[in-house]
Order: structure tokens, then sequence, then C-alpha cells
């Protein structure tokens, strides 16, 4: 029994009918062609799939697209605007802060809402604000550099 | 131009940071299928029948296969081998392996059957159908148990359970050095399971053209070619020139990537038996149960001394885990690249190592980061800090005084290694240096006063990289050889396509590629094109593992570059009506003028142009401008390293803060040390995950219990204070760029400079030894005990 | 990561949920999902209907009146930790829990009608003495926080019947509460999780509630250890020394996993009853 939903993303507005056990990654990923947000985990730890629903970071791999009716999602793909990248995509290339690039895209969007509001973040204010965002590749160091250089302050 | 040697920001960073990773799960292609595997949930049992009538009459189901149909085949699909071990030492017994069990299961997670659906969710959904009736076998699980009398055996063949029984040394020298030692220090330790764990699970995708006989399968691999060379020939039977094997971004691989895996014969069969594209991805559960595994040795070591601290011989037994299956490297990891490290960066005459690899109920193990020189240099580490201590001199002091001189080089070891160059007392000079060691000790001893259990933590580690020259590993037992491909390729217009063998899943050779061959030619960055991870477009190569790909693949673009240098300049002189010999190629400019007259000159474009255009080329020579080499390295590469940690121990607790980290590693030259250093910090955490938390624990019956990130736990973010990173550098004589690899040393050197600094912080207690991980319960259990005057 | 198949309502009301849940008897109800959702998409769990109240308004906020604080079951625990009203143990738990993309969907009433043993809000609820408020077709009830957590993932919630709101005391002059955990390293559940609420007036404590969880299938009171405090004069050493207490409090039915066994467990439960204790008394004292 399918479900129709309403769901704005990356400011397009998308109406599709889906089943109701469709996570929202799945949505995005497969409905959408918006491979940007990746799948690393099932335990909902890895924070791979971070996006942000109505504006909050929140991890789309734990949320059903049914529950996203009628919001507003934000993906990496809709981070830059009018052709320039967000400050934190930049951060993040200026410091080296991804190697694979596979948990970069759900790092990134966690780290915009992190120091939203804090553009003077702590060192160690990130490191706890990242818990729920694993990296295996770069041992968080330049994670931790490239998020305060985005934060701006 | 000089790239080489700066910190240049990454080129391939754009689509990671804007999302356009092309990794393997977001292909999408017309008509492609789902498929799911059907897992056995016994780490050992026969399979006495399997029912899919349910699954297959779902709505939204292709097809269900079994074991029993992939071996057979079926009409559209031939029959599949089974996967090979490709690093087979004398008189080692392989197990068989099909890519779906066919008549028994011998690990949890072992593959039975396939489910191709139109949805993954419909798979899964049809995965729950499926009914399989087992029929539980007893079951090993512990490598060193597994040998003796009266354990069940996995495989009635296998007697013992043992695969192979690998020795190096002189064991002789050995017994005789522990028997007239002064002092032995012995130690029982294990190095205990790790799950690789890279953030990308693996994936497949296979796309079949029934009229053309041609496969193309993107899979997530670190070395394409091996597997388009393993399933040409062993397990798929598509001709290898009809045979597309496709790599494309991978999300970090560790070893855990460089795998032939079953999923890599059943995609592309499926592909074949239901006539339309099959796409494959694991979840991070399934991963578990499915991914080759790290680590896994049981060991008994002894390091024998003079009275003053000289280490006179070193013998180590281990019993490794290879699990149910040998996977493609297996047999490597414990032997060739473990016991030719034993020596360390120290003078040992006499060592014997002997490893008997182990056949168990669980996932196959393989190599992982550091492969086998973690292990080497943990327990070497370790013995040398007991030694120190049993000794009472500073575990610098012990250490220091066993290193190789540096006028000793190159160095023979007696574990068949030649180590090629080094300086290890500037090594351990600028790690005190950088970490104010002696301070450090002060600052200790004040708070031991307080009683507060803060430990200091050193080791100097060596590894063999750069797997290696072709004679030598393939007498050692490997089924290829060990050289790295490349092709530069000029275009008419100037621009240069640059094809390596090598393959980049985090290391930044978009980059760092672009940087030797820019610097070769004189051309900038921006005209270089790196494309690696395609069989179909680069030449035979051999992949990246074992920090290898800078010594021996940009190595290779670096000798194709001579060749393109000097196809110009011939070019050059005839039409500026020069002799060769009074030619200059200027590096710098990408300007070629006569010596002497530097109006009379070519551009590298101009030349690149006429190359093509052929009007007037030197008599004999061929049009066009494309270099290929073949480079097989002479030696491994020996980087090394001396590390110094600080940690607190909570009394209360036993949990461990670390308060600092010191690394001082020598990696040879560094081509961007930026992206060096994101090696090294990178790798430093891996290794201070096995330390203090990692672990891939079995039960008895063969059930992975540590079976998701829920209870396997990895390091996360606020585990660590800033690093403090330096370095020395020797070049490695062994190729043309000087380097030394730097993907694992850090890894190798931070488990056991951890392990031995947790220890330091418990020595007051009388603590000798504690196997990893050091969790805060393990330490505190040890500090109970010790307390409570219990041996220990 | 592929849930299985269910039916999905959405209720607008509180008496449309109810309505749905008296209609499809089995009904799981849906709030923020992260105890759920994780649980569906390794098919441990497999709820033939769902019924979606994340987004009924009566459900949501955070009130002060006469002295209590009332939760909306489904506030969200970044609201919860980011308050500056609720009583502080209660804040300093929610923040604590799994990471903030976590937190912003995660619900006090999904995560205590879960029940998960490892998870804190349950803790802290048992030594606020908080009352949960139910509602469902038979009516509206109030338990106590002892009384509704009953065991492992059980609570006193009847079929059909859903969490509305939870009551917290204000807190006031002289109070203060501390929440204190030992997380798992990988799953960052608590092994053990110990809040403590005091009440303090010149400098003898007149009111505790102490409560433990994590290490028993359900939070459980402290009552020795409230006995220790109440009516004493507070010091260090007297602190430690109500915080042993605690073994007498934790029964004989212990959980255990690969990063913390039993032993190690009961131990730590008496160190980190003394850290929420020292914490909430420095709070009482500045308070």
């Amino acid at each position: 029994m399918n479900v129709p939903v309403s769901i704005t993303v990356n400011g397009v507005q998308h109406r599709r009918d889906v089943e109701p056990r469709l996570l929202l990654v799945h949505f995005l990923r497969d409905m959408l062609g918006l491979t940007g947000t990746n799948i690393g985990c099932d335990t909902s730890q890895c924070g791979a799939c971070t996006v942000h629903l109505d504006g909050m970071s929140v991890k789309s791999c734990t949320v059903l697209a049914v529950q996203a009716d009628g919001s507003s999602v934000t993906t990496i793909e809709g981070l830059a605007q009018n052709g320039k990248l967000h400050p934190m995509q930049h951060a993040f290339w200026e410091n080296h802060g991804l190697q694979c690039g596979y948990c970069t895209p759900g790092m990134i969007m966690a780290a915009v809402k992190l120091v939203e509001n804090n553009p003077n973040i702590s060192e160690e204010e990130i490191r706890h604000g990242l818990e729920g965002n694993l990296c295996r590749c770069t041992g968080y160091e330049n994670i931790v550099k490239s998020v305060k250089a985005g934060a701006g302050g | 131009m000089g790239y080489v040697g700066k910190s240049v920001k990454r080129v391939e960073d754009p689509r990671f940071i804007q999302g356009r990773g092309k990794y393997v799960a977001n292909l999408q292609l017309p008509g492609m299928a789902y498929a799911a595997i059907k897992r056995s949930p016994y780490a050992h049992a026969e399979i006495i029948s399997i029912n899919t009538e349910k699954a297959q009459n779902l709505e939204g189901v292709v097809a269900v296969f079994t074991g029993r149909d992939l071996m057979e085949g079926t009409r559209l699909s031939g029959p599949c081998g089974t996967l090979p071990c490709g690093f087979v030492p004398p008189n080692t017994k392989v197990p068989t392996h099909h890519p779906l069990a066919v008549e028994k299961v011998n690990h949890v997670g072992d593959g039975v059957a396939v489910v191709v659906a139109e949805s993954a969710y419909i798979a899964y959904d049809a995965l729950d159908m499926i009914e399989v009736d087992y029929k539980p076998l007893p079951t090993v699980v512990d490598a060193k148990a597994a040998t003796k009398e009266g354990a069940s055996l996995v495989y009635a063949d296998i007697p013992n359970n043992t695969s192979f029984f690998w020795t190096l040394g002189d064991k002789e020298a050995t017994k005789k050095a522990l028997a007239e030692a002064d002092h032995v220090v012995e130690l029982d330790l294990i190095n205990q399971r790790l799950i690789p764990n890279a953030i990308e699970p693996r994936a497949a995708v296979a796309q079949w053209d029934k009229f053309t006989g041609e496969m193309t399968l993107w899979t997530t691999s670190q070395n394409p070619h091996i597997i388009r060379l393993l399933l040409s020939g062993f397990t798929l039977g598509v001709p290898e020139n009809k045979l597309r094997v496709v790599s494309p971004d991978v999300g970090g691989g560790f070893g855990s990537k460089m795998f032939h895996y079953p999923e890599e014969v059943i995609v592309p069969w499926l592909a074949r038996a239901v006539d339309r594209p099959v796409k494959w991805v694991a979840s991070r559960s399934e991963s578990y149960v499915t991914d080759a595994q790290g680590r896994d040795h049981v060991t008994n070591c002894k390091l024998a001394l003079k009275s003053d601290g000289t280490f006179t011989g070193l013998w180590v037994s281990t019993w490794a885990n290879m699990g149910a299956y040998l996977s493609t490297f297996a047999p490597l990891i414990p032997t060739a690249l473990y016991i030719t490290l034993f020596s360390g960066l120290y003078k040992i005459p006499a060592i014997w190592g002997e490893t008997w690899g182990v056949i168990t109920n669980t996932v196959p193990v393989d190599a992982y980061r550091g492969a086998g020189r973690p292990e080497a240099s943990y327990q070497l580490e370790r013995l040398v800090d007991l030694a120190a201590r049993e000794l009472n001199m500073d575990v610098v002091e012990i250490r220091r005084k066993n290193l190789i001189p540096e006028n000793e080089f190159p160095y023979q070891t007696p574990v068949a290694m030649i180590y090629d160059s080094g300086n290890y007392q500037k090594l351990f000079d600028k790690v005190e240096e950088l970490a104010g060691y002696q301070e450090m000790r002060k600052e200790q001893a004040k708070a031991r006063q307080e009683g507060r259990l803060v430990g200091i933590g050193v080791s100097g580690c060596i590894e063999a990289s750069a797997p290696g020259p072709s004679p030598v590993v393939t007498s050692l037992g490997s089924a290829i050889g060990l050289y790295e491909s490349g092709i530069v390729r000029v275009h008419p217009t100037g621009q240069v396509s640059v094809f390596t063998g090598s393959h980049a899943h985090g290391q930044g050779h978009e980059t760092t590629f672009a940087q030797v061959v820019a610097d070769e030619l004189g051309l900038p960055m921006e005209a270089i094109q790196i494309v690696h991870g395609d069989t179909d477009r680069i030449p035979f190569g051999t992949g990246t593992y074992g920090s290898r790909s800078a010594a021996i693949g940009a190595s290779a673009l670096v000798r194709c570059a001579e060749k393109i240098r000097e196809k110009v300049t011939r070019i050059a002189a005839h039409q500026l009506e020069a002799d060769f010999e009074d030619m200059v190629y200027d590096k710098d400019n990408g300007i070629i003028y006569v010596k002497g007259s530097p109006d009379k000159s070519k551009t590298f474009a101009e030349i690149a142009f006429t190359s093509y255009y052929a009007a007037n080329l030197p008599a004999g020579m061929e049009p066009g401008m494309e270099a290929t080499t073949y480079y097989d390295p002479s030696n491994f590469t020996f980087p090394n390293s001396a590390h110094i940690v600080q940690v607190e121990i909570d009394k209360h607790t036993g949990a461990v803060t670390i308060q600092r980290y010191i690394a001082v590693d020598d990696v040879g030259k560094t081509i961007n040390p930026m992206i060096v250093d994101g090696q090294i910090v990178g790798g430093i955490v891996q290794g201070v995950g096995q330390a203090l938390w990692e672990h891939g624990v079995y039960d008895a019956n063969g059930q992975l219990l540590s079976g998701s990130l829920m209870n396997y736990a990895l390091p996360r973010a606020d585990h660590f204070p800033k690093m403090e990173i330096g370095r020395t550098e020797t070049p490695s004589p062994h190729n043309p760029l000087g380097v030394k690899g730097a993907g694992e040393m850090g890894t190798i050197a931070a488990t056991v400079t951890v392990a031995n600094a947790v220890m330091d912080a418990l020595e007051p207690l009388g603590i000798r030894h504690i196997d990893m991980p050091l969790t805060a319960e393990k330490i505190w259990q040890a500090i109970q005990s010790s307390q409570n005057g219990g041996a220990n | 990561m592929y849930p299985p198949k269910f039916e999905y309502y959405r209720a607008n009301s509180v008496s449309e949920a109810l309505a749905l849940l008296t209609q499809h008897s089995g009904a799981k109800v849906l709030a923020g999902g992260h105890s759920l959702i994780p649980a569906m998409n390794i098919r441990l769990a497999n709820p033939g209907v769902l019924i979606d109240i994340g987004r009924i308004d009566e459900l949501k906020g955070i009130a002060t009146a006469n002295g209590s604080v009332r939760i909306g079951s489904i506030t969200t625990h970044a609201t919860i930790a980011a308050s500056s009203v609720v009583p502080q143990a209660l804040s300093e738990a929610a923040g604590m829990i799994g990471d903030p993309q976590v937190r912003n969907r995660g619900t006090i009433g999904g995560n205590i009608s879960h029940a998960d043993p490892g998870s804190d809000l349950p803790t802290v609820l048992t030594a606020l003495n908080a009352k949960i408020q139910i509602t469902g077709a038979a009516g509206n009830r109030t338990l106590a926080a002892s009384d509704f957590f009953i065991d492992l993932l059980l609570t006193a919630l009847q079929e059909g019947e859903i969490v509305t709101a939870i009551e917290v005391p204000a807190p006031g002059a002289g109070q203060g509460s501390a929440y204190a955990k030992l997380a798992n390293p990988a799953s960052r559940y608590a092994m053990v999780g110990a809040a403590v609420a005091v009440t303090i007036v010149d400098g003898t404590c007149t009111a505790a509630g102490v409560a433990v969880g994590g290490l028993t299938p359900c939070a459980k009171n402290a009552p020795s250890v409230e006995a220790a405090l109440i009516g004493k004069a507070l010091n260090a050493d007297m602190l430690a020394a109500a915080a042993e207490a605690a073994q007498n409090d934790l029964g004989d039915d212990f959980l255990e996993d690969l990063y913390a066994g039993v032993e190690y467990r009961k131990s730590m439960a008496k160190v980190f009853v003394n850290r929420a204790l020292s914490a909430a008394v420095q709070r009482a004292q500045r308070h």
C-alpha cells in the first residue's frame, strides 16, 4: 500500500508514491538519483548518510521517507549555491579533510550544522560534535582542522 | 616545475566534497536487478537441503540460485570454478572454496544461495523465505587449540587443521643463543583478530553482453587486473580479452578489498544467468562475516640478551588463524611479510621464526593494514620493553644500544631481508627531541608520586613495503610478479594521459602521480590526467596495497617520462638540426633547446604535435608520443619509525586517555607532505584502535559476537589529542623517487607504542603484560588483581 | 538495511492515534524512530502496522507549571538537552544520547517506551521520581517511573496505550541533579548509568533520589544510597560511602557485553553513583 509523499530536496519539490518502509536515504539515492549521500552501516552509527531535514542534521538511514513528507531536505549536492562551494566544502579541500571521500558528504553535512551559530567552536567541541560520524581513513585530525576552518570564526 | 615535495591540494577532492564520487553502489544501469545472498548462521554445518520455492514465487523475484546451481552451471551461465589462493607456499593444503557453499558451510556468513529481484527490498524479503536445513557440525575457533590432537577438523583432508608450516632463520643458532643467554624474556601473547571496517561496504555490479561475450564487472577492488585474471583463469571462465573489470572510486580498503571474493564471481555469473545487469551491495553486518579479517595470531616469543641489554637471539612460534578458507594472499601474511621483519631496527645475530597456518571455522583472515608487520613489531617491541624492565634499563636506552648503526647499511638481517638504508639513531634523536622525552619522564615521576597512573610508551619499528621484486615474491609463493605498469600518453595537443596500474582508494594518486609526471616532463599539473582502475584503459597492473604505489607505480611513470623525454629530445634535435648530445631538456619549463643557443628551442607541445603530424621525424622513428613501462623493483623498501606516547589511566575505571602522541617516521622522500602526514595520522589512529578497543570476538561455536558497530568499537574523533608528527628522510636507493611508502607505518608503530604506554603506566603495580585490546575493564581487572596480590 | 513491509498510518491527534491503535491491534507507535527503525533495518523488529505520532502538536514541548516541568512525549533529546528548565540530570543525560543527529530525532517518549536497558532516560526519570502520563482507549493514567519500567524492554504500557507526557519536579533552591555514564565505546549505550537528585538545606541532605541503570534489565532505584544520604551532613567521604551502598540495591540479575562483564559493572556502579552524587551535590550547593 503505497503512500504519496511530497518532499522538497535541495529546493526542488518531488512527489512520489512510496512504500512506507522506504528509507529516506533510499528515496534520495535510488528514486531521485542523488547518490552523494552514502550508506556505510546498518546500525545508525556511521553518519555517512547525514543530511539536513528541516534544518537539522539527521541520519537519513533512520528516517522513513514518509516521515519526511512535507519537509525540506538538503543533501550534499545542495550545499553549493550558484556554482559556489559552501565554505565548509572549501575548508575540507584546503585542509585535506578527506582521503577516500566516502564519509565526507555526511561529515560535511554534520559539520555545517555543528558550527552553525558557533563560529568560534573549540577543537574539543568539534571532536565531540562529530561523535556520530565515523572515518576510517583520516584519523580525524584534518577533519577537525577543516571544521574549525569552515566555522569561520 | 617543482611540484614534488610540495603539499599540493588534491585534484580529486572536488567530486568527493560535492557528493559526486563514483562509488560502485551508485551505479544505475537500465534493467538492473538486485542480488542478496543467503548466509549461514552456523559456523560449521552440512547443508541437507535448500528450499527456494517460496522465495522464487514472491512477486518481484527474478530468480533464486544455490551453490550447486553455480557449480553445475545453467543453460545460460556456465559453471563457476572455485576461488584460488594466490600465494601458496610449498606443501600448503588449500581448502576448496566454492563461491556459494555446496555441501557444507565452514564459517558464519558462508553464502549458500542468492536471490535476484527487482529491488533490494524485495531481494531481502525473499531471503527470509529461503528455507535451509542444516546439520550442525563441531567447530574449532582458536588457532592453537585447533592444531591439538582431538580437535575437530574443519576439513577431513587437512590434518590438525594445519594448512601450512613455514619457517625462516637459523634454528640451531637461536636455540644456542637462548641457552647461553644471560637473560631471556619470554612472552605468550595474542595479536587479536580485527575487522577492517572501511566505511564503504563492498559492492559489485555486472553487465553481460551475450552477443559479443563481453562481461563488465564493477567491483570495489584495490587491484582490478588481479581480479580479472582470477575470474578469467579460475572462477568465471570469461576470456580475459572479453572481461572488463572496473574499480572506480573505492571508499577505503586497508587490504580488505584486495582479495577475490565470492561475490565477484556470483554477480557476473548472475548477469549471465538472468541476462540483466545485476547489483549487489554488502550491508555492514554482512561485511562483518564476509570481508577478510586481520591479524589473529597466538604467539610464544623469547628474546635472549646479555646482561648489558645486548640482544643475542629471538625465537618466535606463531599459530596464525587463517579462517575457514585461504583468502587470496592469506598465507603470505604470517610468513614472508612477518618473519622477515623479526630483526626490527636491531642487530639480532640469531633469529628463528616458525608459523603454523591454521584453518578454523571463522571468517577468512588476510592482509589488513600492515599485514604481518604490525604483528612482528608488536611482539618484538613488547619483548624489548619487558627486557628493559627486567634489566632495569630505560626503554629508549635499551633500544639505542641495539640499533643497527648507520654505517652498516645495506644490512643483511638473519631473516632474508636486506635493509637498504636508514639512520635509526637520528630517528630516536628526533623523536626524543620533539617529545622532550627527559622532561616527560620527570613529569611522570611527579605524577607517580601523586599516585597517578601516567605511562610513556616508546617503539622503534621497521617494515618491508612495496612488494616486491618479482623473482623474490614468486619464489616465496606468489602466483604473480609484483611489478607495476604505467603508460604516459602524450596527445597531439600536448595534454598528457597517464594510465597506471596503481589504484587510489584514498591515497591521492591523482594528485601525487600528476606531481611526479608534471615535474618529469616540465608541464603544469593541469596538463596531466591520471587514469586508474579500469582494465580496459590501463595496462596489466598489480594494484595498491603494501604501501607500494609511490615506490613502484610512480616509479614506472618516472621511467615512462624518461622515455618520453628521450624521444622528445631526439625529435627536437632532428628538427633543430643539432646533435642529440647537445640538447638540454629544461624540466622547469618544458622546453628543449640547444646548449648555448637558447633561442634554438622547441616547446613540449610543439614536439607533441609534430610527433603525430609525422612530417619530419628522425629516420626510422615511429610517429606518436607514448611510453609504456612495467617497473619491477629491485628490493622492498624499508620505512621505519620511532614513536612516543603518553597516556593516563583513570584508576577508578581503567579508562585510557591519550595525552600526547609524538611520531617520527622515515618514509623516504615525500611527494606530497600533506598527503603523507594524512596517511601517517590515519594509520596511527587505526593502530590505536587495535591497542585499545577493537576485537573480532568469536564464541566457541564460531558465532561472531562482535557482529556490528554496536559492539566493535572504532576510533572516534574525541579519542585523540592533536598529533605531533615529525619526519626524517633517508631516501630509498631502490627507486628513482627515493620513496619508501607511507600507508602502513603509522599503524604498525601505533599499536605497540600505545600498548607499551599502558603497560608503563601500570608498571608500579607490577603488572607485566595484558593482551590487547586494552579495554578499561581489562586494565581495571589487572589493577584489582595486583592490589589483591594476585599473580599476573 | 531494508526494513520488512508494514502498513503505515499517520495520526494527527492523540484521539486519532488511539483510534488507529484500537483498530490495528499489535500496531507499533512511531515517534522519532530511533529505537524502532534501527531494529527494522536489521530485521530484528517486524511490526505489521506503524502508527506515526511524530507530528502531533499536543505531544510536543516543555512547559513549567506549579513546580513541575511537563515534557511532551515526542519532545526530542536535542530539545531536552538544550532546556534550562528541566532538572540538570535530565538535560545532561539527553545530551549524552547517541550523537547530535540521533538527538535531533529521538524522543523521550519513544526512548522510555522502548526501555532498552542501555538507555539513559529511564535511570534519570527513576531518580527524579518522574510521573509518566499515559493515555489509552480506557482513559488516562499516571504512573511513577519506578512502576513504569518493569523489565528488559518491558514497560507497564498496555496494548493500545501511548505515553503522552513526562512530568518531573522543577528544580528549586538547594536542589541539584546529575547523570554520570560509563558508555560502551562502540554503541555508546550505558554499560552503567547513575542518576542522582538531592535537596540540601543548610548543608544537610533532606531528600535524595538515586537510580542506577545499564547493568540491570531495567533502571533501579537505589534506596540504600538514599538512606545513607538523607538527614546527613554531606562531605566527600560520606558521599563515597553512600555510593558504596549502591551494591545492595542492584539485585542479582545483571547484563554484560564484550566491553564490560558483571564484576566490572558492579564496581563501576559505585564509581558512577559517586560521580553523579558529587556533581549533584555541587550543583545543589550552587543553586
